[in-house]
């Protein structure tokens, strides 16, 4: 059915009058779409906290002498293992690999060792057996002024990579 | 009946407070009784009538009314169980064992809750499967097939969100290893596990997010689309009889 004003279509076959209405409808979508994707956009926005009350990715550990020689220490705040060998310091990841648990450095077995589906990594990180597809990453680990070990969570180094303290 | 009773029940019906409500005299005849439930708000959904063969246990085993029925128990316990809980850390552990130990009746309303979601994860699975069987989700039924497919999804939303809640290990871990789960979806995995709990680790936006979640988004969109479910069986044309049925 025809529904369009008479006054607008007095001259039949012009089609300039469809050409406008097609257009302002075209206008008014593409508005909605505009408001829509912007709505959704700033939805997802407010919904991303941008203060969280988390632990610091950056830290003190105090110094080095803290650390015995041969030894894994965990920090369960932080849920990371800093490894003290002869060569020097590593800092490694205590969040397993595989599903997210928090993992077990086991003296026995000299392993770390996941509770909820039975990873085992090596103190070096690397995966002894699975389920884990991928061995716990190393942190930045360095020696501030003052002679305090500092951990940077958001860099990771390759697990050649020991700090001689 | 009694004469006399009989005319005080015809003088309870028959006067302006009873007629404001019912707008119409009681259905008598087969006219008047499907136009009582076309005008009904809350069974205008449903079908006036009903073949014999889909009144019979066999038809559906009653999986989907079961279900529905549970899903009725979760909203009035979780509503009760809403008076006594607060989504915050670490009060969740606390108020869940009051709740057991401490609020009168508090560990039926509990128990009621949480075994009737599992009851209902299992009523819907079994639904879909006996719908799955009879044929259920060929035409013209294939678009209430996908809304019972969202519908089971939701159930185990609802499921999954309401295990966070108790704030114990055992939710900590599953949650934990859920929303890893989540973040191995390629390129919009990590974002959607933040957004889901509002950081990086589970904590107080976690527990508060997952609280809107199984309280109001999704029973709010489970309840949409359950009445547009029970809608679509009528407009289809009512449950699927397979040959076999009707050869009986």
């Amino acid at each position: 059915m025809d529904t369009r004003n008479p006054d607008e279509t007095e001259q039949p076959g012009t089609a300039v009058n469809p050409d406008r209405r097609d257009f302002l409808n075209a206008l008014a979508g593409a508005a909605f779409a505009v408001a829509a994707v912007g709505s959704i956009a700033v939805t997802v926005e407010y919904l991303s906290p941008n203060v969280l009350f988390e632990p610091p990715t950056n830290f003190r550990i105090g110094p080095p002498e803290n650390f015995a020689l041969d030894s894994v220490t965990y920090l369960p705040e932080q849920q990371v293992y800093i490894v003290r060998e002869p060569a020097g310091f590593t800092v490694i990841s205590a969040i397993c690999t595989h599903l997210g648990c928090i993992t077990q450095w086991s003296e026995d077995i000299n392993m770390i060792a996941c509770p909820c589906h039975g990873s085992r990594f090596r103190k070096n990180g690397s995966v002894e057996h699975g389920p884990a597809p991928s061995p716990l990453p190393h942190f930045l680990i360095g020696l501030t002024s003052d002679g305090n070990l500092t951990v940077d969570k958001l860099t990771i180094v390759p697990p050649t990579q020991v700090f001689k303290a | 009946m009694s004469a006399s009773l009989q005319s005080t029940l015809k003088g309870f019906c028959n006067n302006r407070v009873w007629r404001s409500i019912f707008r119409r005299a009681p259905a008598r005849t087969n006219r008047t009784r499907s136009i009582a439930i076309f005008g009904n708000l809350f069974l205008h959904a449903l079908p006036v009538k009903v073949r014999e063969k889909s009144l019979r246990v066999r038809a559906t085993y009653y999986l989907g009314s079961f279900s529905f029925f549970l899903f009725v128990v979760l909203t009035l316990t979780g509503i009760m169980l809403m008076f006594y809980y607060h989504p915050a850390a670490p009060k969740a552990y606390n108020d869940m064992k009051d709740l057991r130990f401490v609020v009168s009746e508090g560990i039926f309303l509990r128990n009621l809750h949480r075994l009737a979601a599992q009851a209902m994860v299992l009523a819907v699975f079994w639904h879909m499967f006996h719908v799955f069987y009879r044929g259920g989700y060929k035409p013209p039924h294939e678009f209430n097939w996908v809304i019972g497919v969202v519908l089971l999804l939701l159930t185990l939303f609802l499921s999954y969100t309401g295990y966070l809640l108790p704030w114990d290990q055992l939710a900590f871990w599953a949650i934990t290893v859920g929303t890893n789960i989540i973040s191995y979806i390629p390129i919009l995995g990590k974002p959607t596990r933040f957004l889901l709990l509002g950081g990086h680790e589970i904590g107080e936006n976690a527990l508060l997010r997952f609280f809107v979640l199984h309280c109001v988004i999704l029973p709010l969109a489970m309840i949409v689309l359950i009445a547009l479910h029970f809608w679509r069986i009528q407009k289809d044309g009512g449950l699927t009889i397979r040959e076999s049925d009707e050869r009986k």
